[in-house]
């Protein structure tokens, strides 16, 4: 006789199987069978986060920052919808995650049992799939092939709701990793002949560009490194989203910075004009777009990407190469190696007039803000975070809002997986959770969250989690009392009625570091910015970094609404010098 | 300007719409109706008719027909996000005008009426393959299969000789001569 396992049993057998370390969790009714095996499994360790959001987002920081798949494990119920926000926010971003959630039992499931929800019905649209386990014979295939799922194709969450009953039931247990096929549905599905188109493209092209994206990270660190060779070797210049910051390196001469709603002048008037885009696991959002009829109308678009549905759902491309770009780099550079070796000198002369107008827009420095001595600009204090940090291998993560951008702007990354945002869905809250998993997954490492105030307040419990485990995460709040991201399109759009957008009763967040048992430090001016922020990275333990901002600073350089990438909105220096008139006053 | 307040693009201009037959095969499980069906209200796509059953009981496979409307790149994505779906094994598409393709509804009529009345129409009925499935002396129900269009005007035409009742099926379609999908 085999040996029979209970269904709590087989969730952790697959755990190990799959080389979980670390699960992100809440425990509750319809789980507890689950964490009463715990203490079986001393491989898999059980991180306690304060709010279920947070174990997602914990799992998202521990995923993006890893490669491998994020793990919660909440209960049924009020569990289950807590974590919604996250599948969601790993859906849009593609971050792989594994969220198991505790049911009642099946003969109560659509009774409206306590803590009953529909899980699976809710969380259909936010996962690549979900299943209902209701058979303990099949808990374990499931649980593998939710790993598969997860990890394969296009990252993405997907969630296993097991019912209590099954949790205790018996069964065999069976390995299924990497048994299964899923319908065969294969990702990598170009030829030859469009590496070949690809180089040909490359090879005719005078303003070529590389427009790069989270694809790129989530293929794998090799996937950065071919794609550094490439980029190189073709001596194009490239731009990245904001999910894509880290797949080269930001201090390189090549790298046109960020493009996109919030973009450098020279990045996004480099791909309205260029004539050959190369779109290498970007998925052209609508942040990237603007105006999609007036999109880089000039140009020949090549999208590489492992989705096929992301080919011509929002622009037509010219080529598309369906595969992931590891795969795709690989076979590119191999070509290209062997038909056009020494290209990036022999074509200099080709795109050397690219060069030329492109320094022209770099010669804007569109990111330059004008300084204070007075007040800290939120510019200024990322610039001397950044400074003041970058010897180290430092992993940033951030909110959502203008401090976001300002850090996608003014912090250089140069590795992969350095940088953890919420991108696609734009949740506010994320980083602080998200800092908590990336210090679970790199002890060692410096972790920043780059905060707003009013962001990180939405998930501020999760200090209790990071203090508990001895995290020594950095949250670094960039405090204007606003939300700033609101307020500046109030300004901007809304004839400066400031709508709910200030928050008049902030807590002392330094205090509030004292009562979470963490260490609060306070910056109010440039002068004393520099050893504040000496001061924190030297305290060994999480700090609650109050920095005190310029309220009434905006972000930019900025496209606004509906309009192409050529008309943007540069900083307060040029507004001065190019008076705003016709249409464009409506929008300043 | 009102569309200029917003943080997003205003919308494009207005395409052609075409009508297509999609059809799916999946795995015949527990929500994976609610997967199509959700997709297709989630991300804003059309659907006219929907017809579903299992066609493989060995394999456990369901084939469902849908008709949407949409532009080609609509249609293209419908196709694409369909075929990301685990339990989806394959997605055909046609379209409406295909004349490789056979489409056929199916609906049930009940006429309340004298006997003249009920043998009119069932004349009308003729060309569409009438049976008559349940006959009283003051009614009785036909079952015709047609296309679409054909079963709008039957059941508006007929309603003159008593039709008091109308229950149809979606479209179902298969490809002519010896071609299969795979």
């Amino acid at each position: 006789m085999p040996k029979l396992y209970s269904g709590a049993e087989i969730v952790f057998k697959c755990l190990e199987d799959q080389n979980v370390s670390h699960i992100f969790g809440y425990p509750g009714g319809a789980v507890l069978p689950i964490y009463d095996e715990l203490k079986n499994f001393n491989s898999v360790k059980h991180i306690l986060v304060r709010h279920e959001q947070g174990a997602g987002h914990a799992a998202e920081g521990y995923a993006r920052s890893t490669g491998k798949p994020g793990v919660l494990l909440v209960t049924s119920g009020p569990g289950a919808t807590n974590a919604v926000t996250a599948l969601t926010d790993a859906y849009m971003d593609s971050v792989p995650l594994v969220c198991i959630t505790g049911q009642v039992p099946t003969h109560l499931i659509g009774t409206d049992a306590f803590q009953e929800c529909d899980t699976t019905g809710i969380t259909r649209p936010c996962t690549k799939h979900n299943w209902l386990v209701k058979d303990i014979n099949d808990l374990a295939e499931v649980m593998h092939k939710a790993f598969e799922v997860a990890t394969t194709g296009r990252p993405g969450p997907v969630l296993v709701d097991i019912p209590k009953d099954i949790q205790f039931q018996k069964a065999k247990y069976k390995n299924f990793k990497n048994k299964q096929k899923l319908n065969g549905k294969s990702h990598n599905n170009y030829s030859q002949k469009n590496i070949d188109e690809l180089i040909n493209l490359i090879s005719k092209a005078k303003k070529p560009i590389f427009y790069t994206g989270g694809g790129v990270i989530n293929s794998g660190a090799k996937a950065s490194e071919l794609l550094r060779e490439l980029v190189y070797a073709t001596g194009f210049p490239i731009t990245s989203t904001l999910q894509g910051l880290g797949c080269f390196p930001a201090d390189d001469n090549q790298f046109l910075g960020m493009l996109g709603m919030h973009g450098t002048y020279e990045a996004n008037n480099a791909m309205y004009s260029c004539d050959l885009m190369i779109n290498v696991g970007a998925r052209f959002d609508d942040r990237i777009t603007g105006k999609i009829d007036e999109f880089s109308p000039k140009s020949k678009k090549v999208h590489i990407d492992i989705d096929p549905s992301s080919i011509n759902k929002n622009v037509k491309v010219d080529l598309a190469i369906v595969g992931d770009i590891k795969s795709v780099l690989t076979s590119t550079l191999k070509t290209f190696k062997k038909s056009k070796n020494n290209f990036s000198k022999s074509n200099k002369h080709q795109i050397s007039n690219w060069w030329e107008q492109i320094q022209k827009w770099r010669s804007k420095r569109s990111l330059d803000y004008i300084g204070s001595d007075e007040t800290i600009k939120p510019q200024y204090a990322i610039e001397r975070l950044y400074e003041l940090t970058k010897d180290k291998d430092t992993y940033i993560t951030t909110e959502v809002g203008q401090h976001q951008m300002w850090a996608a702007q003014h912090y250089k990354f140069n590795k992969p997986n350095r940088w953890m945002t919420s991108g696609g869905l734009g949740t506010m809250g994320y980083g602080l959770p998200a800092a908590v998993g990336v210090q679970i997954a790199h002890p060692e490492k410096l972790v920043i969250d780059i905060a707003g105030e009013a962001s990180v307040l939405m998930t501020m419990q999760e200090m209790s989690t990071a203090v508990q485990y001895n995290l020594p995460i950095k949250i670094f709040i960039l405090n204007n009392e606003y939300m700033g991201m609101v307020r500046q399109w109030q300004e901007l759009l809304h004839d400066k009625n400031y709508s709910e957008s200030y928050t008049a009763a902030l807590p002392d967040f330094v205090k509030m570091a004292e009562a979470y048992g963490c260490v609060g430090i306070r910056a109010k001016t440039p002068e004393e910015l520099d050893d504040k922020i000496i001061e924190m990275l030297n305290t060994d333990r999480p700090v609650i970094f109050d920095c005190l901002v310029d309220k009434q600073e905006n972000c930019f350089p900025m496209i606004p609404s509906g309009k192409p990438h050529n008309q943007m909105l540069l900083g307060p220096k040029d507004q001065k010098e190019k008076k705003i008139t016709g249409k464009g006053r409506t929008l300043v | 300007m009102a569309s200029s307040k917003s943080a997003y693009s205003s919308a494009g201009k207005k395409q052609k719409l075409d009508t297509h037959i999609i059809v799916v095969w999946v795995d015949n499980e527990a929500g994976v109706l609610a997967r199509v069906v959700g997709l297709f209200s989630g991300r804003g796509y059309n659907i006219e008719s929907l017809a579903v059953a299992e066609v493989d009981q060995k394999q456990n496979i369901s084939r469902i027909t849908i008709v949407t409307t949409g532009t080609p790149q609509v249609v293209d994505q419908i196709k694409l996000q369909l075929k990301k779906l685990v339990p989806v094994h394959k997605v055909a598409d046609f379209k409406r005008e295909d004349k490789n393709v056979i489409f056929k509804e199916m609906a049930l009529f009940k006429f309340v009426a004298n006997n003249g009345k009920l043998n009119k129409a069932f004349e009308a009925c003729k060309n569409f393959n009438p049976v008559i499935l349940d006959k009283t002396n003051k009614s009785n129900v036909i079952q015709i299969t047609a296309l679409r269009r054909e079963i709008d005007s039957m059941s508006k035409n007929l309603k003159k000789f008593g039709l008091v009742s109308v229950s149809r099926t979606g479209a179902v379609a298969m490809t002519r001569g010896s071609e299969i999908f795979k």
